[in-house]
């Protein structure tokens, strides 16, 4: 081979190696690019749009025309912040109601999710009929499965009050469900019954990853089951909960549907959850630029609350991997 | 491996959220109606019926006559009442509706203000026979005072106050209430042994806002002045609402568990014989589907203050109620649209589908059709032409309609409750409401 056509093979392999080089590098890339561009269209624009809407005066009056619509800055900011007028004092309180209903439906939601599954795990005849059982809330159409509810908790004609009042005498007379402060607790029932099979199904996937050699081990050194549970059980699905906790906090804040089809456009003050409240806002009083900057607050809170869990989540994971 | 992992989730968490909370729309130009499609038009009709096939069976022959006559196809769809305003809207702000649309009459100067819709100018009257061939107050409910209507009325509707005649027998009651004082009255003679007088759809914000409507109107006071401010917490209308929620807490002859009620559930406890009266509109159907038969119920106009008759003024007993046509402004296929109103509101087919739909024509020729003199017919009719009165055609109306229902739904609740419903509580709601409209 002389020097020159050794040279050639040298540039050629070389040329080869760099389109393989480039090829490898832009191949994820090419793959993601489909996902990212969904991405971009159907969240990251309209969230934009979103944005663009909360500082201008969005009304009926300009909605053909809304990017159009008169450039008012923060003022649909300090109105919805403004706890001394209607609409911030609203806010505010829609939003306190929000925060202590998602801290008992996530918690509730867990503990029975968890307690559950725990309990799945021993094996025992019709295991598998209960286990189907405990996902049909998980599987019926939210719609249907939440209007039943609302009959079901209708003062005169429901089965709640049937059951509590006409047959076990517990109250003294038929309790009102859907309206004043026991709307609270009808929402938080259907809110954990909707959401339980959710965290029961993910931790029972967690728990088939555990060795049972590490139980066997632990029984043969004496620990009893709750020792067993809190020194096996809770540690090794820890990263799962950590995940499960987030997004049911997540999904419980924004429930939407829930409120919607259980107390219709306008919920009672007890069970305003914010979702509904940025709805009634801006689709039924019309008020788009202003439910656009409560959406807006809505996802910075929620971005801080997510940050926050993630990093304190993550600083704990270091800790216990060191 | 950490940071990139960290924006990962970063990136995935802001996604979810963008889910949680994005909102758009999109905005097209200053469209007028064109031709560019004069062989079909989309039209989105009111579910007017017991439910959608019903609808779908109703129109589906008359779309196909005028398919026949004019060679136009209407592709049609029945949207439930629930989805229709924000479906409205949701086409307003993108530019992509129907061509034809049904809209509730109440809400149209609220869409009139979004400058949507076509405006009912002498012209396009014309092209579907004029102006005059409407009653005058279905036209008064079909947008702002002084300006061109936003719409064509295309069933009329009002309030009536109905009467289950064999409770009224059993309780030895010979004829229905005239006067309010008379129907407490009367009321609490049959309200006793689980059985109520009155029904009312206390969670549903229209029909609060119906009757508080006439309230006002009978207390002689209005909820928007002639400026179209809001004057929603003055005396007169703080009377006129806690009249109404009185009729639970302090009078006794509405059930509690009516405060809760906003799926017409009233009228199947009326069917049941469990209420005696209910006001409604166009309720016969309604009770034919539940079990009762004609003969079972009466009918007679709804009760004003002591000492006066129903008439215009303080005694207004109803509101305007009923459906309205419009047509979206940017339309492909305007003389089709036109041609397809002047269709529906033709002598024939207004005869034709308010017989079904239980309804008063809004066309004079076709009011005057022998169908709609039976009795429950005639009181409505009557109603809508000497004593009915539309709703404030305001742009504010919508919003005014949430505001102010919620303001009376939250009233029943405290009445139901066992709580105090007194002047300050009722004047506290009506300013609340009045201070949410000023945003």
């Amino acid at each position: 081979m002389t020097s020159a056509t050794a040279g050639r093979v040298r540039r050629t392999t070389a040329r080869v190696r760099r389109t393989g080089r480039l090829r490898r590098t832009a191949l994820p890339y090419l793959l993601l690019l489909p996902a990212l561009l969904m991405e971009l269209l159907i969240h990251l624009i309209p969230m934009v749009m979103g944005i663009l809407m909360s500082f201008r005066q969005l009304t009926q009056f300009v909605i053909r025309h809304w990017s159009r619509a008169p450039w008012t800055g923060f003022d649909n900011y300090s109105l919805a912040v403004d706890v001394n007028a209607p609409v911030g004092a609203d806010l505010l309180r829609s939003f306190l109601t929000t925060c202590q209903f998602t801290l008992l439906s996530v918690g509730l939601c867990w503990l029975i999710g968890t307690s559950a599954a725990v309990f799945m795990q021993d094996t025992f005849r019709g295991r598998g009929v209960l286990r189907a059982l405990f996902l049909v809330p998980y599987a019926l159409p939210v719609y249907a499965a939440v209007i039943t509810w609302g009959f079901m908790f209708q003062r005169d004609n429901g089965l709640v009050n049937h059951v509590l009042h006409d047959q076990l005498g517990m109250s003294g007379e038929h309790t009102f469900w859907l309206l004043g402060d026991n709307s609270f607790w009808a929402l938080l029932i259907v809110s954990v019954w909707k959401g339980w099979p959710f965290a029961f199904l993910i931790v029972m996937a967690a728990l088939q990853n555990i060795p049972k050699e590490l139980y066997e081990a632990a029984a043969l050194d004496g620990a009893g089951t709750w020792q067993q549970i809190r020194r096996i059980t809770l540690p090794s699905i820890g990263p799962v909960n950590q995940v499960l906790v987030l997004v049911l906090f997540l999904w419980t804040f924004n429930d939407f549907n829930t409120p919607f089809v259980l107390f219709g456009k306008s919920a009672p003050q007890a069970a305003d959850l914010i979702s509904i409240h940025i709805y009634q806002a801006s689709f039924v009083t019309w008020n788009f630029g202003t439910g656009s900057a409560m959406s807006v607050l809505l996802l910075l809170f929620l971005l801080l609350v997510t940050a926050l869990y993630l990093l304190v989540t993550s600083r704990g994971r270091s800790k216990a991997d060191a | 491996m950490r940071r990139t992992r960290a924006a990962a989730a970063a990136v995935v968490t802001a996604s979810l959220l963008a889910a949680a909370t994005a909102c758009g729309g999109g905005s097209t130009g200053d469209e007028g109606g064109s031709n560019t499609a004069p062989k079909e038009l989309t039209y989105w009709a009111s579910n007017q019926g017991p439910d959608i096939a019903a609808d779908q069976a109703t129109l589906g022959p008359e779309l196909k006559k005028f398919e026949e006559r004019t060679g136009i196809k209407v592709k049609l769809e029945v949207v439930p009442w629930a989805d229709l305003l924000n479906r409205i809207l949701a086409a307003t702000a993108s530019g992509q509706g129907p061509d034809v649309l049904n809209i509730g009459n109440t809400w149209s100067s609220s869409l009139q203000a979004t400058g949507a819709l076509l405006p009912w100018n002498a012209e396009n009257f014309e092209a579907i026979g004029g102006r005059d061939r409407f009653v005058e107050s279905a036209i008064g409910s079909a947008g702002a005072s002084g300006q061109d209507p936003a719409a064509v009325p295309l069933y009329s509707m009002s309030y009536a106050l109905y009467y289950n005649k064999k409770m009224f027998r059993e309780a030895g009651i010979a004829k229905p209430p005239a006067t309010w004082d008379e129907m407490v009255t009367t009321g609490q003679k049959l309200s006793k042994d689980g059985k109520w007088a009155l029904g009312a759809e206390g969670s549903n914000l229209s029909n609060n806002i119906h009757q508080a409507f006439v309230l006002s109107r009978q207390h002689g006071a209005a909820f928007f002045d002639q400026a179209g401010k809001p004057t929603f917490d003055t005396p007169a209308n703080v009377e006129a609402v806690k009249q109404y929620v009185d009729l639970m807490a302090k009078d006794k002859i509405i059930a509690p568990g009516n405060a809760e009620y906003d799926k017409n559930q009233s009228l199947q406890d009326f069917a049941n014989n469990k209420t005696a009266m209910v006001l409604w509109q166009s309720a016969a159907s309604s009770f034919k589907a539940h079990g009762m038969k004609e003969g079972d119920w009466g009918v007679a106009p709804v009760p004003v203050p002591a000492g006066g008759a129903p008439g215009q003024g303080r005694n207004t007993n109803s509101m305007v109620a009923g459906i309205n046509m419009a047509v979206f402004k940017n339309t492909d296929n305007i003389d089709g649209a036109l041609r397809f109103v002047k269709f529906m509101t033709s002598d024939e087919e207004q005869k034709l589908l308010n017989k079904t739909y239980g309804s008063i024509p809004p066309v004079k020729a076709a009011q005057q059709d022998q169908a709609f003199a039976t009795e429950d017919l005639t009181v409505l009719r009557t109603t809508l032409g000497t004593s009915a009165a539309p709703l404030p055609q305001v742009p504010e109306e919508s919003q005014f309609e949430t505001a102010v229902g919620t303001a009376v739904k939250e009233l029943f609740a405290d009445a139901a409750a066992g709580r105090a419903v007194t002047t300050e509580s009722v004047k506290a709601k009506l300013s609340k409401a009045q201070q949410q409209m000023a945003k």
